[in-house]
């Protein structure tokens, strides 16, 4: 059985209160959600701190899934589980569903949260890349009230996000537009692994049939989950086709900013970038065709 | 609501059917393991116990200046700090290893790899124990490590045992086998030779409990009670004895259930060492379970063979000869787990299921700065090794000859009629029938159309692949006039006794891990004396309860202990038989046995049952002269051979060009381990073998940086597979019967494990035919299959 230090631990009994407690406890003290990036750290003695408070008892706040007409609502409590089985959630944004049913396994998807994901800003974190995609916002709330935030602005580095100590991620809000589709690939060497490369993408198609506007995010390829405005640059206006594609896929291999590591070499994980990149442009444009 | 119910799985249960013998039937053991009342090591709670943590070395090679232990010993709740030096004190820092070795078990002079053991903390509980582990301070002089087994002989090498008189290098031995020049001769005038290098990357058994102990030594009686995650109770209990000075006989070992052990619980660990001297220096119990990543980084790992393969052949595709060149990698100190003779195990058998003119192996191993161990595994003492690079190395032969590898594979094969065979490095396959095993496997597949719907594929662009592998195993260790592990010899004890009542306590010295050892050796009984399986107590894992003999492992308990099990019971049964013929008084010639009971010739009204005869046996009235009371026997077998079991097994796999990811489409495996005494439990043991073969072709490797940091410290890094990535498994059999093991059963726990790896690469290795490529290493990640496929395929190390 793998040990962590001693900590105390506190259960939050409002969104207020442990936002004092995080105050008053400063850089000593986290939140734990699911647990599941935190606890692992922990155990190794990677990460120890001195106060755990505890966010679940928070969940019938936080933990939502509101589907409006121009946006999505998802309390940042919300359970990978909770993500992977909402048919109205897979409706507005299949994306979701592609990427949870590879994200972990069924344990770590029961408890694993939103929010705890997004926060923990892991390079190969695949929800970040799918928020990216989408072109969602952070709501984050703290002593001075509450803020919102781009994805973009959101990751400040890998392991590193704009939320302050004595702040809390709060909800991921997300445009709806008509005629759009978008994909979710991830290549891992085991179901439940992290992904050796993953890839996002969303469309926007014109009454013309031409991309209104595009977007991709990848996972795992560079410090930050990448967001890539030279596709959206250069896809928009133009018709959906495996060329667009492949331009697309070649922007993405070259933009990226992977490493060699036990997943695999950084040619291979270009290859991917370029790879998945074009599978789910393609497959993001057959959604919002039909 | 209706329930669907997969036809197949009918075939798992016996339902009602409660075969008196040998048959299907559901594993006594199941019902404590699936509602949660094993007992496992680490259930063990005895009154006032304490808990033991381990210091590691963070470092692959460094001399230890000096261990500061005094704030450790400050720290609340903490009973006890020891460091090397102490132990050096009382002559217990260095242990023999199962190779005539020695190792640290605390590190006095130097560490030697990451994760080597440096002090342990004994504490009122386990987290007061590990969190003062962090308060021992360490001061470490980082030397240069030696992680690639290539460099360790380089004469600028670092020098890895100077604790060793006279130790200048690091080599630990040369091992050759077969004939050199004979071989030499074959090749030079062969028509084809082919010369692949072919690596066996280190992985681990990552049993799914770590390994442990609580040590218990009572100073008034002066006696040790240790309860730990051991495969070979016996062989323990008598090195504590030789190393420790404590009698015998006042250590008593107890491996209660494991939670798998796949050759990690063979050796003795320094842990259990602690654990012990824990116990004598606090007067309490003490505690030790590892964690995790401790059991990945430091415990036995196995393979690490770095193989030059070679083979010769007639254009016609007749192979010759097969020689090899080998660099085997054990690690900081030789703690490989084999017989004494067998230095490279039975890595000797890498001349496969074929007939050969010559075969010749060299060997050298090296010592790194990298966990000890070297034959964990499954791997049947280095057999494993052996059939992938022979499997291996046929079909880079097939390629190079453009030949159906399983028409290759036919043309070679032993024939029946020259069993028992005796191969050009000296082993006797005792029997064997390979043809059948092939055709059936091949019929299964749908061999020829899958070779239609590949050539299909390939037009189109698809990357489907076949592979086969053809195994033949050495199991069943061993003979004692050649086998032994540190002076023990390999044979097993085995003690019946019937009950007045015709209940049976049978006491077996071998120890399951999960293959199922109360079932089968109760069936093993059952056939033999009619008394049904659920009659029949199996008492194991406790050196005070059971008789000796030398453990589970190269999948022996069949091929050894069964057969104990077996002659123990036709023991008892000629005993039963005078019994029975003073009670029905007619000559013991007379009877005749039809199982259950002893019926007079003839007159088919008048018998007794076997536990009428038990009753007898203890009850009242006499007896027939010269026979004593009870019924009961006891046994040591000696092995006169190996049992050799085969198998043909074949994998189809499909390919993704774009993303080079492997998907094991099928699995088609067809075993011969000769009497098949529970074919569901065989199924089980081919089952968990062949997803470990899935894992090792795909994705495990233990893995090292430059600087000697293990890269597959937690199973987030080191990938163990799951069932999403095996397919439904397609098992046959064929049946080929041991002419010498008393039942005709021969070992089958590793057959998969060893069999399946080449049949899963040579799969993956025929879809990338259209590359070009001829051989890639496992494992076989996306990545690494992308790098093949760009003509790039690399060794793993
Ligand atoms: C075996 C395994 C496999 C995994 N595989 C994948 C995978 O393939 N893909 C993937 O994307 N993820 C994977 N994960 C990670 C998993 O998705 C985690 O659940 C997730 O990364 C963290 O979510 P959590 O709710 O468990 O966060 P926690 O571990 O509880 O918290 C993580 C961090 O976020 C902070 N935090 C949490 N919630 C908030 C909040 N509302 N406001 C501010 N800070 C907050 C915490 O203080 C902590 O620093 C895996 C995890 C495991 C254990």
């Amino acid at each position: 059985m793998q040990v962590p230090a001693p900590f105390e631990y506190e259960r939050a009994t409002s969104v207020d209160q442990a936002i004092g407690l995080l105050e008053r406890l400063g850089s000593s003290a986290r939140l734990v959600a699911g647990g599941h990036s935190l606890l692992p750290m922990m155990k190794l003695r990677l990460a120890n701190f001195e106060y755990l408070i505890d966010i679940n008892p928070l969940h019938d706040q936080l933990g939502y899934i509101r589907v409006g007409s121009d946006s999505v609502r998802i309390g940042a409590l919300t359970r990978h589980r909770e993500l992977l089985e909402s048919d109205e959630l897979a409706s507005a944004f299949p994306i979701f569903r592609d990427a949870e049913r590879v994200i972990a396994d069924p344990v770590v998807r029961n408890r694993g949260t939103l929010g705890g994901s997004l926060c923990q800003a892991d390079p190969s974190e695949d929800l970040s890349a799918v928020c990216t995609t989408l072109d969602a916002s952070c709501v984050i709330r703290g002593p001075r009230g509450e803020r919102v935030v781009t994805m973009e602005q959101f990751h400040v580095g890998p392991y590193e996000t704009a939320v302050g100590d004595d702040e809390i991620l709060i909800e991921i809000r997300i445009p709806r537009r008509d005629n759009s589709g978008n994909a979710y690939e991830k290549v891992e060497r085991r179901a439940g692994d992290w992904a050796v490369v993953s890839a996002g993408a969303a469309m926007w198609l014109a009454a013309d049939g031409t991309i209104a506007d595009a977007r991709v995010g990848l996972a795992a390829v560079g410090p930050n989950t990448t967001g890539i405005p030279e596709i959206s640059a250069t896809l928009r206006g133009q018709v959906p086709s495996e060329q667009a594609y492949e331009q697309a896929g070649v922007i993405a291999a070259r933009s990226c900013d992977p490493v060699t590591d036990q997943r695999g070499s950084e040619d291979y994980k270009r290859h991917l970038a370029d790879e998945l990149t074009r599978r789910t442009l393609r497959k993001a444009v057959e959604r919002a065709r039909s | 609501m209706t329930t669907v119910q997969d036809p197949k799985f009918t075939e798992f249960h016996d339902n009602d059917q409660k075969p008196v013998g040998f048959g299907r039937m559901l594993r006594k053991e199941d019902p404590r393991f699936v509602r949660g009342r094993g007992r496992y090591t680490d259930d063990i709670q005895l009154p006032g116990m304490l808990h033991l943590a381990i210091l590691r070395s963070p470092f692959a090679h460094a001399r230890v200046l000096s261990v500061d232990t005094s704030a450790a010993e400050a720290s609340p709740g903490v009973r006890l700090v020891v460091t090397g030096a102490m132990l050096a004190e009382k002559g217990l820092a260095w242990m023999p290893t199962l190779s005539n070795d020695v190792q640290a078990v605390l590190a006095t002079d130097k560490v030697r790899f990451q994760g080597q053991e440096v002090a342990f903390v004994v504490a009122d509980d386990r987290y007061a124990a590990r969190d003062a582990l962090e308060l021992i301070e360490v001061d470490y002089d980082v030397l240069e490590p030696v992680i690639d087994a290539r460099r360790a002989l380089e004469p600028d090498a670092p020098l890895i045992r100077d604790d060793l008189q006279g130790k200048e290098n690091n080599h630990v031995f040369d091992w050759e086998t077969g004939d050199e020049a004979a071989t030499e001769a074959v090749f030079a005038s062969a028509d084809v030779v082919v010369q692949e290098d072919i690596v066996y990357p280190r992985v681990h058994p990552a049993p799914m409990e770590t390994c442990g102990a609580v040590a218990d030594f009572d100073a008034v009686e002066g006696k040790l009670r240790l309860w730990s995650t051991t495969q070979a109770p016996h062989a323990h209990r008598t090195l504590y004895a030789i190393v420790s000075g404590i009698p015998e006989h006042k250590i008593q070992v107890i491996s209660p259930d494991l939670g798998g052990g796949f050759g990690n619980k063979v050796p003795i660990y320094p842990g259990y060492v602690c654990a012990i001297v824990g116990s004598i220096l606090t007067g309490k119990p003490v505690k030790w379970m590892e964690d995790r990543s401790e059991n990945l980084i430091s415990t036995g790992f196995a393979r690490d063979y770095i193989m030059r393969g070679e083979i010769a052949a007639t254009r016609d595709g007749r192979i010759l000869a097969i020689r090899t060149n080998v660099l085997a990698d054990h690690g900081a100190f030789n703690g490989t787990a084999a017989p004494v003779k067998y230095p490279a195990g039975f890595f000797g058998v890498f001349t496969g299921s074929y007939d050969l003119q010559a075969a010749y192996c060299k060997m050298t191993a090296v010592y790194t700065n990298k966990a000890p161990g070297g034959v964990a595994y499954a791997c049947s003492f280095r057999i494993t090794e052996a059939v992938y690079l022979v499997e291996r190395i046929v079909d880079c032969l097939a390629h190079e000859l453009d030949m159906d590898p399983a028409e290759l594979r036919l043309k070679n094969f032993i024939q029946p009629d020259q069993f028992p065979y005796e191969t050009k490095t000296g082993w006797v396959y005792d029997s064997g029938n390979y043809e059948p095993t092939m055709r059936l496997a091949m019929d299964m597949a749908g061999y020829a159309d899958l070779r239609k719907e590949q050539e299909e594929k390939r037009a189109r662009g698809e990357l489907m692949g076949i592979g086969i592998s053809f195994f033949t195993e050495a199991v069943g260790a061993g003979p004692r006039k050649n086998m032994d592990i540190l002076g023990l010899g390999m044979a097993d004890g085995c003690e019946l006794r019937v009950h007045p009542t015709g209940k049976a306590v049978v006491r077996l010295s071998v120890q399951t891990q999960g293959q199922g050892h109360e079932t089968t050796f109760a069936q093993i009984v059952a056939e033999e004396i009619g008394i049904p399986p659920a009659d029949i107590e199996v008492v194991h894992g406790d050196t005070d309860q059971t008789p000796f003999g030398l453990g589970t492992y190269g999948s022996r308990s069949t091929p050894v202990s069964g057969a104990a099990a077996a002659l123990v019971a036709r023991k008892v049964r000629d005993k039963a038989q005078i019994i029975a013929s003073g009670m029905l008084e007619v000559s013991v010639a007379d009877l005749e046995w039809v199982k259950g009971s002893f019926q007079v010739k003839g007159d088919p009204g008048k018998s007794v049952t076997i536990q009428d005869i038990a009753f007898r046996a203890h009850g009242a009235g006499d007896l027939p002269e010269g026979v004593e009371g009870g019924l009961e026997a006891q046994i040591c077998y000696n092995p006169s051979n190996l049992t050799y079991p085969h198998g043909a097994y074949i994998c189809v796999v499909d390919i993704d060009p774009g993303t080079a990811q492997v998907k094991v489409r099928r699995f088609v495996a067809v075993d011969d381990c000769g009497t098949r005494i529970n074919p569901m439990i065989i199924e089980g043991q081919i089952h968990g073998g062949l997803t470990d073969g899935v894992g090792m072709a795909l994705m495990e490797m233990i893995a090292f940086d430059e600087d000697g940091n293990c890269l597959g410290a937690s199973l987030m890094d080191y990938l163990i597979p799951t069932s999403l990535e095996v397919p439904d498994w397609e098992t046959g059999y064929t049946v080929t019967p041991s002419p010498h093991h008393p039942i005709g059963a021969k070992g089958v726990g590793e057959s998969a494990t060893v069999g399946s790896p080449p049949a899963i690469v040579n799969a993956v290795v025929d879809a990338l035919k259209p590359f070009g490529v001829r051989h890639a290493d496992m494992p076989l990640t996306p990545s690494r299959v992308w790098d093949a496929m760009r003509g790039r395929a690399t060794p793993p190390i």
